[in-house]
């Protein structure tokens, strides 16, 4: 799955950044286990060294009454529409991964903010942080393993 | 409209609908599944702090704890830092197994809901359901009116064959189907959006966590409040993080709770909405209610063979409608033709009428009776084709007529003409043919001819009235059709048992093998079985004529097919030509004739009480009926001869019966003994026991000669008064039948 999410507004507003700020891309690739349910309801988000919720990067899953089984990503954005408005797709299935491309201001990268993903299958557990990794140049390229439904996770900024 | 209401949805549906059912009867038995294996405290026995309290001590790292409706616990947690989750004795919070749920379920639940195709096979699911619910309307529809009325829906349903096992099935199932079917298109309705959806909105995380040191789970005074039995789930605050809560969901509500001062927070009730949503849902799926979804599971079992049963209903009316060549719409006929019929005698009469119609450039509309139309704009001549059903009543084709007629508009100028099929021998010859014109007539109808009877299908009459017709509407109407004569099969007489020669009326119990069973393997396998003997039951007829004559006799077996063999009992008339004919026969001699169904004269299924009564050789059916009653159902005999020395008609078998409880009564009466009574006298005598019968809904059945007939009904009908019924009253709910000769 390819998307292209031009990102820069949403944040921006959240964090009141300089209007001159520099964008850049970056690819999540998600790869999920073999679990053997059906499709995974995903929440991919940005939140500060502490986990405080700051800002939702992509959820996946059609229908919004479940996405409260994303439970820390529910909390931190109170699952308020405005939050993930532009920002959704489809559930991903058992076994397939999923890649998202966004656009995201420099200024949040290398500045000790996380990527977290919070997973949710109908009928089986739901797994808040099922990923958790800093966003730096560092970690770029570098696969980390989830620990629920998530095979591996990794972001790649060009 | 109304049974197209019923049959177009059922075809476009049928297959989709076994798949649907198929796999509902495989998701009912879930919740019992769950149910048995689950462990339930009494309520009041365990709250919510206690079973967290366990948990945790035997999960430190638990997240989260869920409790079907079923009563499974299942708790998810952490341990050295890989997921896990188990299913828990809620007593003892240890663990009895992981939870992995079913795959093949999943699969199931998949097929169920969307085919497996994800969201259009999701709303293909619901187009289904929904048409599932106009199915089971129209068919309970179409059901009353056959039966005659709502009220009428428990009466016994005659006829046999895929009518029969259809809607016997489909009345025991309806109620369930309709709650399956109604709460499955509710669900999805609500999916695509068509209903709002109940469930509540999230509650926001609460402002005013205490943030203090977080006590024990087991402590806690929210959770103390909550019995176990009312809990969905609790989801534990995480770990080292004391600005964090419990959420905590109930059946009755959901709020959450200060992991320090245990107290409830945001606590909200739900909502009507919720709790409908909620309960549509445990009406489906029977989750938590583990003998609903067992009965919506049998009920659901029933769907395979009532979409087989009503796809092979409408190919046999298809088929028999592709039979009768192209017909014009009730609009553009100018001719119209409507048929009476129980079997399928009268349609070959019709179709010779209505193709020599064809030819005179008539625009013909043919149609069963019960298809009558409010109105036929453009025709001049209605011409109804009908036999006779039993003692004067409508066939099958016909029985709503005279209702329909009520709501006819009869045009200026629509003439009619009524021809009637039967038997002279019968009292009432073509008296529903007789009937049916009369109330034509005071619908204010002008009579084109009067009707007519045709005696035994007799080609020569049909040709007659054809040219009499021909006159008077001034076309050329050549009538050629002659029913064609039954096919015959061979049989051998096996056995005869002779009684009653010494009192002056010798009957005979013949027996008779089918010969057609000696075809080779060869033959079976070129399926040249186009002379097969059909299945028959007790009750049923065997046409014979004797040698050299045209005319077909009757007599009711007293045999199944299962039996093997063909057994009936036949009284020597003094000049019978065809019952002498078959007092000459020596076994190992042959004879032809055929077998004509006659499903108007069977015993109510079930544990209704059958009382039988008959004199003379009418046992022969009756006999058969009780030798059949194998699941032991009451019936009672109660029969008449002339000498229990001389004619006492199956003595050594009623006997049997009577030891084995297949029979549960034996009431006899002889004429030209010491008592010289009649089966009537019988009856009389039994009064009281009989009333009784018929109070608990009995069902009667009469077998034997006219003058038997007519006095058994007398009896019965004064025997019927003090209860405020009569034998009419009885005949109406199919509880009164009558085999006559």
């Amino acid at each position: 799955m390819m998307k292209k999410i031009l990102f820069a507004l949403g944040l921006a507003t959240v964090m009141a950044l300089p209007a001159y700020a520099q964008a850049r891309q970056v690819t999540f690739t998600t790869q999920l286990k073999n679990y053997g349910g059906d499709g995974a309801y995903l929440a991919i988000y940005l939140t500060d060294a502490d986990g405080q919720y700051q800002g939702t990067l992509w959820i996946s899953g059609e229908k919004s009454k479940y996405y409260k089984h994303l439970r820390d990503w529910a909390r931190g954005s109170g699952l308020n529409q405005a939050e993930y408005d532009g920002l959704t797709g489809a559930s991903v299935t058992s076994g397939r991964a999923l890649k998202v491309t966004l656009e995201l201001e420099d200024a949040l990268i290398d500045s000790g903010y996380q990527v977290r993903v919070d997973t949710s299958v109908e009928d089986m557990r739901d797994n808040r942080s099922d990923v958790v990794v800093p966003l730096t140049t560092e970690g770029s390229g570098k696969t980390v393993s989830g620990r629920g439904y998530v095979q591996s996770f990794v972001y790649g900024l060009k | 409209m109304l049974r197209k209401l019923h049959g177009l949805p059922g075809l476009v549906a049928a297959l989709l609908l076994m798949v649907l059912a198929t796999s509902g009867v495989v998701l009912s038995v879930v919740p019992t599944l769950e149910r048995s294996a689950a462990t339930v405290p009494v309520a009041g026995e365990l709250s919510v702090a206690d079973l967290a309290e366990r948990v945790v001590a035997n999960y430190p790292g638990t997240e989260q704890i869920a409790r079907s409706l079923s009563g499974e616990v299942v708790v998810y947690y952490t341990r050295d830092g890989h997921p896990g989750a188990d299913l828990v004795n809620p007593l003892t919070g240890q663990g009895i197994a992981p939870y992995q749920p079913s795959a093949f379920l999943r699969w199931v639940k998949n097929l169920h809901r969307s085919f497996l195709l994800d969201d259009a096979g999701r709303m293909l699911a619901g187009v289904v359901a929904a048409l599932m619910v106009l199915i089971c309307l129209s068919g309970a529809f179409v059901l009353a009116r056959r039966l005659g009325g709502w009220n009428a829906m428990l009466r016994p349903i005659a006829g046999s064959g895929s009518p029969r096992i259809h809607a016997e099935l489909a009345r025991f199932a309806v109620i369930g189907l309709l709650l399956s079917a109604l709460t499955g298109s509710y669900m999805s309705a609500v999916r695509f959006g068509f209903l709002p959806d109940g469930a509540s909105t999230e509650l926001s995380f609460p402002a005013d966590v205490s943030g203090g040191t977080p006590a024990p789970a087991g402590t806690l005074s929210a959770l103390k409040g909550v019995d176990i039995n009312e809990l969905r789930e609790l989801v534990f605050p995480y770990p080292d993080d004391p600005t964090d809560v419990y959420s905590l969901s109930t059946t009755q509500g959901s709020g959450f709770v200060d992991q320090a001062t245990g107290e409830l927070l945001q606590y909200q009730p739900h909502s009507a909405g919720n709790q409908f949503q909620h309960w549509m849902v445990r009406l489906h799926t029977g989750e938590g209610l583990w003998w609903l979804g067992l009965i919506l599971g049998v009920v659901a079992l029933t769907v395979p063979v009532l979409s087989f049963t009503g796809l092979r209903i409408w190919w046999q009316r298809r088929a028999s409608c592709i039979r009768l060549g192209e017909s014009a719409s009730i609009e553009a006929a100018d001719a119209v033709i409507l048929v009476g019929s129980e079997g399928n005698t009268t349609w070959g009469f019709a179709k010779d009428l209505q193709g020599k119609l064809k030819q005179a450039d008539k625009k013909v509309h043919c149609a069963p009776m019960n298809d009558l139309a409010e109105h036929y704009p453009k025709a001049t001549v209605l011409f109804i084709l009908t036999s006779t059903y039993g003692d004067g009543d409508a066939p099958s084709s016909a029985n709503q007529f005279m209702t329909r007629l009520e709501h006819f508009q009869a045009d200026n100028g629509l003439e009619f003409v009524v021809l009637g099929f039967g038997d002279q021998q019968f009292p009432k010859f073509c008296q529903y043919a007789l009937d049916v014109d009369a109330a034509l007539s005071s619908k204010g109808l002008q009579q084109l001819h009067p009707a007519t009877k045709i005696n035994r299908g007799s080609a020569p009459q049909f040709r007659e009235w054809g040219e009499v017709i021909s006159k008077h509407m001034g076309i050329p109407l050549v009538l050629t059709h002659n029913p064609a004569p039954a096919v015959t099969s061979e049989f051998e007489l096996v056995e005869r048992v002779d009684y009653g020669v010494a009192v002056n009326a010798p009957t005979s119990i013949l027996r008779f093998k089918p010969l057609q069973s000696d075809r080779n393997l060869w033959q079976r396998l070129c399926f040249r079985n186009r002379q097969r003997l059909p299945d028959f039951e007790a009750g049923d007829l065997f046409g014979v004529a004797p040698p050299g004559d045209q005319a077909t006799r009757f007599y009711s077996l007293a045999s199944s097919s299962s039996d093997d063999q063909l057994e009936i009992c036949v009284r020597k008339q003094t000049h019978g030509l065809c019952s002498g004919y078959l007092h000459s026969l020596d076994p190992g001699d042959r004879i032809a004739g055929f077998i004509q169904k006659n499903p108007g004269f069977r015993p109510a299924g079930g544990a209704t009480p059958i009382i039988l009564v008959g004199a003379g050789a009418g046992i022969g059916p009756l006999a058969g009926f009780i030798r059949k009653n194998t699941q032991r159902n009451p019936m009672y005999l109660y029969w008449g001869g002339r000498n229990p020395k001389s004619d006492f008609l199956y003595q050594p078998e009623l006997g049997r019966y009577l030891d084995d409880q297949r029979l549960t009564g034996l009431n006899t009466a002889f004429s030209r003994s010491a008592e010289s009574a009649y089966v009537q006298d019988a009856i009389v005598a039994d009064e009281a026991a009989l009333q009784q019968l018929i109070e608990i809904g009995a069902q009667i059945l009469v077998c034997g000669g006219r003058d038997m007939a007519a006095g058994v009904r007398q009896v019965f009908d004064s025997i019927l008064q003090p209860m405020h019924l009569d034998v009419d009253a009885l005949r109406t709910e199919g509880r009164y039948l009558e085999d006559v000769y």
